[in-house]
């Protein structure tokens, strides 16, 4: 049963589908009578709605609707809420600005929803949504970030300095104290470059309507339907939830982008039934894609490390302003806080810790979680301060990381901000990085690319992050407006097939695969018999989906608890067939049997037993279908060594990646063959972040890389052939399985390798995205790279 | 996109025709510029002639020494033609570092140069090679008079680029900076040792292409990399944008310059 069981390299079987084009996205379901909605949206990033005027739009043909703010209000629909509340540092909650579907009074960001407009066909709409007149008084614009507090113009004009919330984790009198007797201080400000999503497969909707079950559908591009049902129930208002169905079908990717409530989808379930319960769809166009979906990143920090003399590491201060766009999205505010400042030990024993964070609206697109969302943050502070640190104390990298990393021997380990690490071996992770990239040869590999006008540069990042979120007491302790548990439910058929619903969603993770793998090895059945469920509200358990590499170690966990439960029940079963006690009937690879003896019943006999209860246990209910939830008791701490070799062009200051080396330990591995392409985007989407992208708007808040023209994404052959090891590590304390969930850590370790990297070769530190412009400009400020000139 | 009629000439004629009697028509050959300008409303033509069937247009062929090059030849066709990299093989490897497969296969010589984008590519070869360009109204435009501005050509609003003429040079390379998002030219500078002398256009860097003439006379004197070490290049006239400001535009046009000397040989 192990050729397809846990830590097998199983080919995805949902790749057939996805490759060959049958994938069912939320854009290929068309329904009878179907209509069509687009949405009109602001042209200005900061301006007053002065009137809307609906009538030419009204009298286009085929025009069925057009709705606006003022409708929504008279609905009494709910805005679009935040559902973390975060505190400031005197106690306030943070201050939430009015998120209503279609924009009152005020837009505030280039592509806010100003009206929608829903007609027969597509094209109609789209003339319709053109001749809509709006008239705007155009509003100061806040955009840049950092000068967010003293703007003249307030984003919320209830929010004072458009200051959300100033919060704070970390003993600070600790962290001043070791400061005054530090032998050195390094300090760095530093840029986290706003990035732009950009899933293959733009947000898409249909709502719909059924007036004879007074019900409602929502197809919806959703990394977790159920959260999405929860909110447009108790929220939003459009449907009572138990009237309310959303399935996510298959969907494009997310990075964290579909986990978001947006407006769009709560106007096409609301529009159906304003319509007469025709189904409603929207598509998004990519040019709206930039413009509305929730950005990631965004974060201008100072951080200060303190050291004593050998280059331990005695103390961190760090102070992040945080860009939250024009809006609190679903999830903002946990983001730049719990999930980011939690996190600023990293792999070291710094002893005291001090981070505090400032939250500001800006006339931009909101910003949420984005890939890693707030440790890529954390890790790329950390990894590039070490390594200035290194440079300062003329210490080797490698060395001053090795000093300072939590032993082995020291876990659990509680870090001095809030998070107890389970289990890691960070001096394992990077021995293995450093012999793979044969560190100690690099000044020979450097000279040869002296030799060809290049320098070469290589760099180092110790990332580590926290997953499997999360245990759901500790969340809410923090703020969190929902437990983060998940659900699983098991059912064989008759025949021995088994159905696994999830409450995860997959929409890239392969889910459908790992899954099977995991239940044909615990039950013992075939892979091809297990077939993974998930997203559709009406078949699947509550679950709270996918996002933070949970699905795994939390959903995964919770499957794990759902096959406990059947191999309970088949030994119930299999006793009274084998006529042997409850005690002496032992499970293994899909064999109930009679210990010591070679008296057996299959897995499948036991089934069948249970749905044709002939000869059946007294009292025992038939059937076979089990479910669990599972709530983790602790997060999972994935971590790892990236090493980065870079060669730099200094006539152009173009950077091509020449090495690239991960090691991770994500615990036990289910499946090396998803994990290590997991890795790889992962490491894409970093490698992305350090050179290529980059989300920038003008002064009055156009947003100037709004296509793929201006905004790069990594292509194939901007990357190298990665390296990569995800053996077996230091399994996790968390649940049964010892996995630790394995799709951020590659977008939150390359940024700081890559960075690195280039400075090593060039001898300044650049700003993300390195673009060859960037570099060039900095070598012409280097000594060292004018000398090598 | 807006309604529009669409019309399918099978004859340069039966397109020139359509052209002449309907002032509010555009032509259209690969899309690759055309298609998106209309799928997001930019532009609303009245009807939109399709020049993809018409065979006479289309094609590659040896004339005169040099290469004959039909206007909505693909850009593939001339990075594969053994003609073009047996006669002239700087145009074929220039064709070749066009956008990604799907434009190269799509995307015409013809819509290129008539769409005359500041950043293409087309523009630097046919300026650098002195070629000639060809038009429905009989006409045979000098490189040096085609191009006019950001956008703009000799063309009149009614006339069709039939093909274009390049002649075969001594010895040519271009080097293309690319913009890593849009695979354009930030800065792209063809060389070209002629007949009628040295030429160096530059493409990417400025609202046109243009002639580098400091750089022409450079390498007049001596055909070398370092002969244009001296060459200072002004920025005031070159771009600035998101991608790259002018100084380091001019800096760009220097080094691709000295490496597209290099690779002629
Ligand atoms: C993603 C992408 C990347 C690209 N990268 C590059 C690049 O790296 N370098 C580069 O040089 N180009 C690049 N291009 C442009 C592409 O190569 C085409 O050359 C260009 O889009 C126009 O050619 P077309 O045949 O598609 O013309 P169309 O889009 O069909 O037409 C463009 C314009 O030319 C007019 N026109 C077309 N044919 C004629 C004719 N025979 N006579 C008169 N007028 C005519 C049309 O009316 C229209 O106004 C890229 C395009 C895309 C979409």
């Amino acid at each position: 049963m192990t050729e397809k069981g846990i830590g097998a390299r199983v080919p995805r079987k949902e790749d057939l589908r996805f490759i060959t084009g049958r994938g069912r996205y939320t854009d290929d379901i068309n329904q009878p009578g179907q209509a069509y909605a687009v949405f009109v949206r602001s042209p200005y990033a900061h301006a007053r709605i002065v009137r809307i005027d609906k009538s030419s739009a009204l009298a286009m043909p085929g025009v069925l609707a057009v709705l606006d703010g003022q409708d929504v209000a008279a609905d009494g629909l709910g805005n679009l809420v935040c559902g973390w509340l975060v505190k400031s540092k005197d106690g306030s909650p943070m201050k939430m600005g009015k998120h209503p579907l279609l924009a009152q009074e005020k837009v505030r960001y280039v592509g806010d929803r100003v009206a929608v407009v829903i007609a027969d066909t597509y094209a109609q709409a789209k003339d319709a949504a053109e001749a809509l007149a709006v008239e705007y008084e155009e509003l100061p614009a806040v955009v840049e970030l950092a000068q967010a507090h003293d703007a003249p113009a307030l984003v919320h004009d209830e929010v004072p300095h458009n200051l959300c919330y100033d919060w704070e984790l970390g003993d600070k009198a600790a962290v001043e104290a070791a400061f005054a007797k530090a032998h050195h201080v390094t300090r760095m400000e530093l840029v986290n470059n706003r990035l732009v999503p950009n899933a293959m497969e733009p947000r898409a909707a249909i709502g719909h309507y059924d007036s004879g079950q007074d019900a409602y559908t929502l197809y919806l591009t959703s990394q977790n339907p159920h959260v999405h049902r929860l909110v447009m129930s108790a929220f939003i208002g459009i449907a009572p939830e138990h009237k309310l169905r959303v399935v996510a079908p298959d969907v494009g990717g997310g990075f964290g982008s579909k986990i978001f409530i947006y407006g769009e989808e709560c106007v096409v379930l609301w529009a159906s039934k304003k319509i007469g319960g025709r189904p409603v769809k929207w598509t998004a166009e990519r040019s709206e894609s930039f413009l509305s979906d929730a950005h990631g990143r965004d974060h201008v920090t100072t951080a200060e490390l303190a050291l004593d003399r050998e280059g331990n590491f005695l103390a961190l201060r760090v102070n992040t302003k945080a860009n939250l766009g024009g809006y609190m999205s679903t999830f903002s505010s946990c983001i730049p806080t719990y999930l980011y400042a939690t996190l600023l030990a990293g792999q070291y024993k710094t002893p005291a810790i001090y981070c505090d964070v400032q939250a500001y609206y800006t006339n931009t697109a909101p910003v949420d979680a984005y890939r890693g969302a707030g440790r890529p943050e954390a890790s790329f502070l950390i990894e590039t301060l070490v390594d200035q640190a290194a440079i300062e104390m003329r210490m080797d990298p490698a060395e001053i990381r090795r000093k300072n990393f939590i032993p082995k021997t020291a876990f659990p380990y509680q870090t001095p901000v809030a998070l107890v690490y389970d289990t890691g071996d960070y001096e394992a992770c990077l021995d293995e990085a450093l012999r793979l990239v044969d560190y100690a040869g690099f000044p020979a590999r450097r000279a040869e690319s002296e030799r060809r006008g290049k320098l070469r540069g290589i760099g180092i990042s110790c990332y580590i992050e926290a997953c499997g979120i999360a245990p759901s007491a500790v969340v809410g302790s923090l703020g969190a407006g929902v437990g983060l548990w998940e659900s699983a439910k098991v059912r064989f058929t008759h025949t021995g097939k088994v159905q696994v619903l999830t409450g995860t969603h997959t929409h890239g993770q392969g889910h459908e695969t790992t899954f099977s793998q995991l239940v044909a090895d615990k039950l013992g059945v075939a892979y091809e018999d297990v077939e993974v469920i998930h997203g559709d509200t009406e078949k699947t358990p509550v679950g709270m989906g996918t996002y933070g590499s949970r699905s795994l170690a939390v959903g995964g966990e919770a499957i794990v608890k759902a096959c406990d439960k059947i191999i309970a029940k088949g030994k119930k079963i299999a006793a009274h067939l084998l006529e042997a006690s409850e005690a002496d009937i032992e499970f293994k690879d899909g064999k109930f049997t009679v210990a010591g003896t070679d008296k057996s019943k299959t897995i499948g006999e036991v089934v069948f037993a249970a749905y044709v209860p002939h000869n059946y246990p007294a009292g025992l209910e038939p059937g076979m279908e089990e479910g669990a939830f599972f709530d983790p008791p602790n997060f999972t701490f994935p971590a790892g060594s990236y090493v980065c070799e870079v060669e730099v062009d200094p006539q152009t200051g173009v950077v091509d990646i020449a090495r690239f080396v991960a090691v991770d330990d994500f615990g036990n591995v289910v499946n090396p063959l998803i994990v290590e392409g997991q890795v790889h985007g992962g490491l894409a989407q970093g490698i992305g972040q350090a050179l290529l992208e980059g989300a920038r708007y003008d002064e009055s808040g156009q947003l100037l890389t709004g296509s793929y023209m201006d905004y790069c994404m990594p292509r194939a052959d901007d990357v190298p052939s990665f390296e990569v090891v995800t053996a077996r590590g230091t399994p996790a304390a968390a649940n049964s399985l010892g996995v630790k969930g394995c799709g951020e850590a590659g977008a939150i370790g390359a940024p700081a390798a890559v960075i690195n990297a280039i400075r090593n070769a060039i001898g300044v530190r650049v700003e993300m995205p390195a673009t060859p412009e960037r570099v060039w400009r900095a070598i012409q400020s280097s000594p060292l790279a004018k000398a090598a000139e | 996109m807006y309604a529009f009629d669409y019309h399918r000439p099978a004859s340069l004629a039966e397109a020139a025709q359509l052209l002449a009697g309907n002032p509010d028509a555009k032509l259209l050959a690969g899309g690759q510029t055309y298609i998106p300008t209309l799928k997001q409303r930019l532009a609303k033509p009245a009807a939109v002639i399709d020049l993809g069937r018409i065979a006479e247009l289309r094609g590659i062929r040896e004339e005169a020494g040099g290469v004959t090059i039909g206007a909505t030849t693909p850009h593939a066709e001339v990075a594969n033609s053994p003609i073009v990299k047996r006669v002239i093989p700087a145009l074929a490897a220039l064709a070749e570092g066009i956008g990604d497969p799907q434009v190269r296969n799509r995307g015409t010589i013809g819509g290129s140069i008539a769409n005359n984008d500041p950043a293409a590519d087309y523009p630097a070869a046919v300026v650098g090679l002195g070629a000639t360009v060809r038009t429905s109204k009989g006409r045979a435009i000098a490189a040096d008079d085609f191009f006019t501005g950001m956008f703009e050509t000799a063309l009149a609003p009614d006339e069709i680029v039939t093909a274009v003429h390049f002649p075969k040079p001594e010895k040519a390379a271009y080097a293309k900076f690319p913009n890593p998002a849009s695979r354009y030219a930030i800065v792209g500078v063809f060389v070209a040792k002629t007949a009628g002398g040295v030429r160096v256009a530059v493409t990417g860097a400025s609202p046109c292409v243009f002639r580098a003439t400091a750089l022409e006379q450079a390498l007049a004197a001596s055909w070398s990399a370092a002969a244009i070490d001296g060459v200072t290049i002004d920025p005031s006239n070159l771009n600035s944008d998101i991608h790259a400001q002018a100084d380091y535009r001019a800096h760009l046009i220097k080094v691709m310059a000295k490496r597209a000397i290099e690779a002629a040989g």
